[in-house]
C-alpha cells in the first residue's frame, strides 16, 4: 500500500512542475500591461513605468523569474498580490473555507437525493417513476448552473415571488460573528449571536442546490446503472428466486456501491465542481476562492492568478491520489489490479 | 414568511447581542459596499473602494473636504498660512487629537507634527522603512506630481509642520485633502516595527478618524465600530458595517430586505423602481466626472475642428443618456461638469443636427469617411456600458455617411494604446474629479504636457494651455474662475472631444437613515449619519 | 414515435424490396434505429434538435426582425401576452430594443457552430496526438501524456478563462480555450486504443508488407478505434456549448450585440429583478438545446450498444 501510494506521488512530481511552468508561463503570456492597469485613466510616466516593472521582478530574464517562483513554492511562498499587496497563499487560504463549505454541502445534498434515487429507479426500472427521475437526472445535467443561478434567485429571493432565502453572501450582515474556523456554520454556532446560524444556514440554501445539481443528476444516474449491473448478476438474481425482496437484496449492495459512487464522482467531478464554484461562487457573492479567481484574472493580478492555478491544481491531484487510496481501501481487487 | 421570521429573529438576537455590548442599544449602520477594499492604507491604492473602507472612515487628513461638497475645511490642521511667493504652506496641528484604542495597538501619545512627517515622509523618502512595505507603491502620491512639487517638509515644533514646495501651486491645498494624504500614527508605525510585523501595518489601521477598524473577513464584510474619543465628537452611529456585495440587483434586493442601509451604484434599470418604493429614499447628484469620445487631433482629418463638430453634431446625445444611463446621467457640454466651480454655463452645446453635420462634413471635403471607435471593456461611473455607447454612435455616424468599426481591448492595453499619437479612431474614455479644482480635469486631460499620455484626443492647443497654465500659478480666486470659463470657451470652438455625459449618481437608503450626504467625489462618509427608529 | 419508424421503413421500401440480401451497413442503420427509436426521450431530442438546426440555419428568413436592429421606441417591452406587450415583440425586447426571439433564434447558431467546431479541433488534434503518441511510444509519449495530466489537473473553466484571458474575449478565441481544455480525453482514448491495437496481428502483418508510418497509424489503426471516439464526440458536443455560453456569461466569450445565448444572459443580469424574460428565455434556450442533444446522446449509446445499456 506504501509503495503504491509513494508510486503515485512520484508520478505527481513532473505534472506539479508541469502545472506550475504552464502558470508561470500563462501569466506572462497575458496581454495588457498590469503598470498601466494599475495607474488607470490617469497613467505613468516611462520611468515610473519602468520602475514599477522593476519592483514586479518583471525586467529580470524569464529562467531567472521562473526559478525564483519554483524556490518560492518551496519556501512556501508564492509571490504578493497585486491589489492587496498581501501573499497570495494567504489570500487563498482565508477564502478557502468558505469554498469548502460550499462544496461540502454541495455534495451532501447530491448524494443524498441522488442515492437513493438512482437505487428506486434502478429497483422499479422502466416504471414511470424511472422515467420521470433519470428525465429530471439529465435535465438537471444539461443545466446550465450560471442560469440556473439567477432562475432560483428570482424565484425563492425576489420579494415579489416568494421571498424565501437571501440573494448572496454567507451571512446577514445584522449579526458580528467572529473567524474562528472559517467556515460559517460552525463559526455561527460558536458565536453567541442568537439566529447567525440561522441565517447562514438560509444563505447556503440556494448555492449548495446550485452546485449541488450537476453531481446529483451524476450520482443518480451512475448510481442506477451500477444497481442495474448488480441486479443483472447471478447471485442477486439467485437471490431474487429464492424470494428475498428487491429492496432487500438493494439494501445489502447498496452501501458498498453508493460508496463507491460517491467517491468516484468525488474524484472524478473536483475539477467540474471548482469550476462549478467560479459560477456559483460569482452568482451569489460568494466569498471563496472560486470568485476569487475570476475576480484576479479580470483585474490581471498577475500573481494571485499564477498562484492560484497552482493550488488548484495541487488540489485537484492531492484529491485524486486520495480517491485512489480510497479506492484501494474500499475494494482492494483495484489495488492488486494496479500496482 | 420564513425570511419575516428570520429577519425578526435577527433583530431580536441582535437586540440581545448588543446588551451585553453596551446598556443602551447599539446603532449598527450596514453599508452594502460594491467591491473589497485592496488593504487600509490609501495612499497606496487608487480604487474609491478602498477609501471608502478606509481614509474616509478611519483616517484624517490636515485639511479635509466638508462632507457633501467640494469646499476645503480645517481638520486636522486647525488652519494653515501660505506665504507670500506662494511656496511655503505652514499648517498648525490641533491639539488633543486622540488615536484608536484597538485590540492590536494602545496609543500612549496624542497626534502631533511626527504623524504628519511619517505619514508624508513613508510616500516622499525611498530610504524610509515603511517606503517598499506593501509594495510601496503611492501612485496618488505620484500621480498628483508630489514628489516634483514637495522641496522639503520641516517639522516646526510639535503642532506646526511647514510644507516648502519647488514652485507655487494653486491646487496643492485641495491635494491635501486626498486620501492619499491620510495621516498615520508614528507610534503605531514604529510599534510594528519593533515587534517586526509591518506588513500588518496597512492591514490593520490606526488612525484618528470617526470610527475605528475591527475586524475584515475578506470578500465578506469589514467592521468598524465608533471611535469614542473623536475630536469633533463621537459618531452617532455605534458600529458599521460594510456587507461586500457585488452585484447591485442583489444589494437591491438587501436594502429593501433591510439588510442593509445604504448602497452605491444602483442598476439604472431598477431606478424606476427605487422611486417609487416606500422603503427607499432614493438621493441624486450630478457626479464629479465625464465621459467623452476623443478624437485624436494629430490624425487627418480630424486635425480639423470642422471634421471634429460635425461628427459631435451627429451623435443624438439624448438617445444615449436613456439607454446607457436610463436617465442616470446628464448631457455634458463642457469638459468639466457642473458641480466644479469655474463651470461655465455659457457655453452653447453642438445640437444633435444630422443635416448641419453632413453639410459640414462637405464643406471641410470630407466624403466617404471611415474610422474606428475604440469601446472600453470597463464600466465606469461615466460611461456604464461603453460598448452600448459604442454602438449608437455607430448607427449615429452611419446616418451621415461615416462609417465607424468599433474595437476594443483588454483594459490595461486599452489605456497604453489609446495613449499613442498615432492611434487610429475615437477614443470613450472619462475621468473623475480627484479634488475638485478645474486643473486636475482640464491640465490632465487636455493639457499639451499630456499628449502621448492623458490627453488622449492629442491635442495641445497654444491659446487653451496658455490659459489654464497662467489659472495654475495664480492665487487669485476670482481671476482662476476667468481663466478657466474662458478655457472652455475654446474648447468648445475647437472640439477637441464629443463631451458625452455626466452620471447622476443615485444612492438608494432607507428612510431610517438620517442625514447621509453624497459625496461628490463618489466616496461615502459616515460621520454624523444616525439612523432614526 | 413507431409512426415515425414506419415512415421511414416506406421510404426505403423500394430499395430493400430487392431480392438480394439487405446490405450490412443497411442491415446496421436498421438495427440502430430499432434500438434508437425505442427510447421516446431520444427521439423526442433528436426533433428538437434538428428544430434547433433548422432554425439556426434559416434564421435569416424567420426571424421577424434582424437580431442586432434597435428598435429604440420599444426598449424592454415585455413578452406578447403580457401587459404591454406587443405582437410585433413576440418574446419582449431587451434594453436597447432589439427582438428578443430574433436574437435568441440567431443565437442557436452560435451554440451549435462553437459545439462542432470545438469537436473538431479537439477531436482532431487529440487523435494526432493520441495516435503518434501510442505509436511512437517512448520519450514523446512521456511528454504528451505528462501535458495532458497538466492540462487535467487544472479545473476546464478555469483553464478556459485563462487561456481567453491570454487569446483576448471572443468567441472564436472561447472556442479554442474549450477545445484545448477537452484535449486530454481524446488524447487518452486514442492513445490507449492505438497501443492495444499495435500489438495486433494485422497491424504487424501490413508492417511486415512495408506500410509507412504514416499509412499505418492513419489507415490502418485510426480506423480501428473511432467507436470511442464518436461516444466522447458525441458528449462533449453538449459540454461545449454549455462552455462556450459559460464563457459569455461571464463577459469573455462571444462579445455583443453577438447574440449568443451565454453573452445574452450575462447582459441582462442586470435586469433580474425588473425584466424576467431577458433573462428566462436565453436560458431556456441553452438548457432545451443541451438536454435535447443529451437524450440523443443517451438514445445512441443505447443503440450504439444495446447489451450495455448504460445510461
Amino acid at each position: 500500500m506504501i509503495r503504491f501510494i509513494l508510486t503515485k506521488l512520484g508520478l505527481l512530481i513532473p505534472t506539479f512542475l508541469g502545472v506550475t511552468l504552464v502558470a508561470f508561463s500563462f501569466i506572462r503570456m497575458l496581454p495588457g500591461d498590469p503598470v498601466e492597469l494599475l495607474a488607470g485613466e490617469r497613467g505613468v510616466s516611462p520611468e515610473r513605468h519602468a520602475e514599477l516593472m522593476a519592483t514586479l521582478g518583471f525586467d529580470k530574464p524569464l529562467w531567472e523569474q521562473y526559478f525564483s517562483f519554483l524556490v518560492g513554492i518551496l519556501h512556501g511562498d508564492l509571490g504578493t498580490s497585486f491589489s492587496s499587496k498581501q501573499p497570495v497563499l494567504e489570500e487563498f487560504f482565508v477564502r478557502f473555507p468558505a469554498t469548502i463549505e460550499l462544496a461540502t454541502c454541495a455534495i451532501i445534498f447530491a448524494a443524498l437525493i441522488g442515492l437513493p434515487a438512482g437505487i428506486v429507479a434502478a429497483v422499479k426500472r422502466g416504471s414511470a417513476f424511472d422515467h420521470t427521475l433519470m428525465g429530471i437526472s439529465l435535465t438537471g445535467y444539461s443545466m446550465p448552473i450560471f442560469w440556473w443561478g439567477l432562475l432560483l434567485i428570482i424565484l425563492f429571493s425576489s420579494p415579489d415571488m416568494l421571498n424565501l432565502t437571501p440573494v448572496s453572501g454567507r451571512i446577514s450582515a445584522l449579526f458580528w460573528v467572529d473567524t474562528q474556523t472559517g467556515f460559517m456554520l460552525i463559526d455561527s454556532l460558536l458565536s453567541d449571536e442568537k439566529g447567525a446560524f440561522k441565517s447562514a444556514a438560509a444563505h447556503l440554501v440556494l448555492p449548495t442546490i446550485v452546485l449541488g445539481t450537476i453531481p446529483m443528476a451524476i450520482i443518480a444516474r451512475q448510481t442506477r446503472s451500477a444497481m442495474l449491473e448488480i441486479l443483472g448478476e447471478d447471485y442477486v438474481r439467485t437471490a431474487k428466486a429464492k424470494g428475498l425482496s428487491p429492496f432487500r437484496i438493494v439494501g445489502i449492495h447498496a452501501l458498498r456501491n453508493a460508496l463507491i459512487t460517491v467517491i468516484t464522482v468525488i474524484g472524478l467531478q473536483v475539477g467540474v465542481l471548482l469550476a462549478g464554484a467560479i459560477l456559483t461562487e460569482t452568482i451569489f457573492s460568494w466569498p471563496g476562492i472560486g470568485k476569487w479567481m475570476i475576480d484576479s484574472i479580470s483585474r490581471r493580478d498577475y500573481f494571485a492568478v499564477q498562484g492560484g492555478i497552482v493550488l488548484i491544481a495541487s488540489i485537484v491531484m492531492l484529491v485524486n491520489l486520495l480517491v485512489d487510496f480510497m479506492y484501494g481501501l474500499i475494494n482492494p481487487r483495484i489495488l492488486h489490479r494496479r500496482s | 414568511m420564513i425570511k419575516r421570521g428570520l429577519l425578526a429573529t435577527a433583530a431580536v438576537a441582535g437586540m440581545l447581542a448588543m446588551g451585553s455590548f453596551s446598556a443602551a442599544e447599539a446603532k449598527t449602520l450596514v453599508f452594502c459596499s460594491e467591491g473589497s477594499p485592496e488593504g487600509f492604507t490609501p495612499a497606496l491604492y487608487t480604487a474609491g473602494t478602498t477609501f471608502d473602507a478606509s481614509s474616509r472612515q478611519v483616517f484624517n487628513r490636515l485639511v479635509e473636504f466638508e462632507r457633501g461638497s467640494t469646499t476645503i475645511v480645517p481638520a486636522l490642521a486647525e488652519g494653515f498660512e501660505v506665504s507670500e511667493d506662494g511656496t511655503e504652506y505652514t499648517f498648525n496641528l490641533r491639539k488633543g487629537v486622540k488615536f484608536h484604542t484597538t485590540k492590536f495597538f494602545t496609543p500612549t501619545r496624542d497626534f502631533n507634527a511626527d504623524d504628519v512627517i511619517f505619514s508624508f515622509e513613508r510616500q516622499r523618502n525611498a530610504d524610509h522603512p515603511y517606503n517598499k512595505i506593501s509594495g510601496g507603491n503611492y501612485e496618488y502620491f505620484n500621480g498628483m506630481s508630489m514628489p516634483d512639487l514637495i522641496k522639503d517638509i520641516v517639522k516646526v515644533d510639535d503642532y506646526t509642520v511647514k510644507f516648502i514646495l519647488n514652485r507655487p501651486e494653486a491646487p496643492f491645498i485641495a491635494n491635501m485633502g486626498m486620501d492619499f494624504a491620510s495621516i498615520h500614527s508614528a507610534e503605531y508605525a514604529d510599534a510594528m516595527a519593533a515587534a517586526g510585523t509591518l506588513d500588518d501595518f496597512d492591514q490593520k489601521p490606526v488612525g484618528t478618524g470617526p470610527f475605528q477598524f475591527e475586524d475584515y473577513q475578506k470578500d465578506s464584510q469589514i467592521r468598524y465600530k465608533a471611535h469614542p474619543d473623536y475630536w469633533s465628537g463621537k459618531a452617532p452611529l455605534d458600529r458599521l458595517v460594510f456587507s461586500i456585495t457585488p452585484d447591485a440587483s442583489v444589494r437591491y434586493q438587501k436594502l429593501k430586505a433591510g439588510e442593509c442601509h445604504v448602497m452605491p451604484y444602483p442598476n439604472p434599470a431598477d431606478l424606476e423602481a427605487m422611486a417609487s418604493d416606500s422603503d427607499v429614499n432614493l438621493m441624486q447628484q450630478e457626479g464629479l466626472n465625464v465621459g467623452y469620445l476623443a478624437y485624436n487631433s494629430l490624425m487627418p482629418p480630424f486635425d480639423n475642428p470642422k471634421v471634429r463638430k460635425a461628427l459631435n453634431m451627429a451623435v443624438n446625445k439624448e438617445a444615449i443618456i436613456d439607454a446607457v444611463f436610463q436617465g442616470a446621467g446628464k448631457v455634458a457640454k463642457n469638459p468639466i461638469p457642473p458641480t466644479i466651480w469655474s463651470y461655465n454655463d455659457a457655453t452653447v452645446d453642438d445640437g444633435y443636427d444630422p443635416e448641419a453635420a453632413k453639410a459640414l462634413l462637405a464643406e471641410a471635403g470630407v466624403s466617404g469617411l471611415t474610422t474606428k471607435i475604440w469601446a472600453m471593456p470597463v464600466q465606469r461611473p461615466y460611461n456604464p456600458n461603453a460598448r452600448r455607447m459604442a454602438e449608437l454612435i455607430q448607427a449615429d455616424w452611419a446616418n451621415v455617411g461615416v462609417t465607424a468599426e468599433i474595437v476594443s481591448y483588454e483594459w490595461g492595453e486599452y489605456l497604453k494604446r489609446s495613449k499613442d499619437k498615432d492611434r487610429d479612431g475615437a477614443v470613450l474614455l472619462g475621468w473623475t474629479g480627484d479634488n475638485g479644482d478645474p486643473d486636475n480635469f482640464l491640465a490632465v486631460l487636455l493639457g499639451c504636457d499630456g499628449v502621448g499620455g492623458s490627453n488622449r484626443a492629442q491635442w495641445c492647443h497654444k491659446p487653451f494651455e496658455d490659459l489654464i497654465q497662467k489659472a495654475k500659478t495664480t492665487s487669485d480666486f476670482d481671476e482662476r474662475i476667468k481663466l478657466y470659463e474662458e478655457a472652455q470657451i475654446v474648447f468648445k470652438e475647437q472640439a477637441p472631444w464629443a463631451t458625452i455625459a455626466h452620471s447622476v449618481v443615485f444612492k438608494p437608503i432607507r428612510p431610517e437613515v438620517v442625514d447621509f450626504r453624497i459625496d461628490p467625489f463618489g466616496g461615502h462618509v459616515f460621520y454624523g449619519v444616525d439612523l432614526k427608529e | 414515435m413507431s409512426q415515425v419508424q414506419n415512415t421511414l421503413d416506406q421510404n426505403e421500401t423500394p430499395q430493400t424490396e430487392a431480392p438480394k440480401p439487405i446490405s450490412p451497413f443497411r442491415q446496421q442503420m436498421r438495427e440502430f434505429w430499432f434500438y434508437f427509436s425505442e427510447n421516446k426521450g431520444a427521439v423526442a431530442g433528436l426533433f428538437f434538435f434538428l428544430f434547433v438546426v433548422l432554425v439556426a440555419v434559416f434564421a435569416d428568413v424567420i426571424a421577424p426582425h434582424s437580431p442586432i436592429e434597435q428598435y429604440r421606441d420599444f426598449i424592454l417591452i415585455p413578452p406578447a401576452w403580457q401587459e404591454g406587450g406587443n405582437a410585433e415583440f413576440l418574446l419582449g425586447t431587451d434594453p436597447v430594443g432589439r427582438d428578443l426571439l430574433s436574437r435568441l433564434m440567431h443565437g442557436a447558431r452560435f451554440s451549435l457552430y462553437a459545439g462542432c467546431i470545438v469537436i473538431v479541433i479537439s477531436l482532431s488534434i487529440g487523435v494526432m496526438l493520441g495516435l503518434s503518441a501510442g505509436f511512437f511510444r517512448g520519450m514523446y509519449e512521456t511528454i504528451v501524456m505528462r501535458v495532458m495530466d497538466v492540462i487535467l489537473s487544472i479545473p476546464s473553466l478555469l483553464m478556459a478563462l485563462v487561456l481567453v484571458a491570454i487569446l483576448g474575449p471572443g468567441l472564436r478565441n472561447a472556442m479554442i480555450a474549450i477545445s484545448i481544455t477537452y484535449l486530454p480525453h481524446y488524447v487518452r482514448l486514442a492513445r490507449a486504443s492505438a497501443v492495444a491495437e499495435s500489438a495486433r496481428d494485422y497491424v504487424t502483418a501490413s508492417r511486415v508488407a512495408g506500410a509507412g508510418t504514416w499509412r499505418l497509424m492513419c489507415i490502418t489503426i485510426l480506423p480501428n478505434c473511432m467507436a470511442p471516439l464518436i461516444v466522447q464526440a458525441s458528449l462533449s458536443f453538449s459540454t461545449a456549448i454549455l462552455d462556450t455560453a459559460a464563457l459569455g456569461f461571464l463577459g469573455m466569450g462571444a462579445q455583443p450585440p453577438a447574440s449568443e445565448w451565454g453573452t445574452m444572459l450575462a447582459e441582462a443580469r442586470e435586469f433580474i429583478l425588473s425584466a424576467w424574460w431577458v433573462v428566462t428565455f436565453p436560458g431556456v434556450a441553452i438548457l432545451l438545446t443541451v438536454l435535447s442533444i443529451n437524450l440523443m446522446g443517451d438514445g445512441l449509446r443505447d443503440a450504439l450498444d444495446p447489451k450495455m445499456k448504460r445510461s
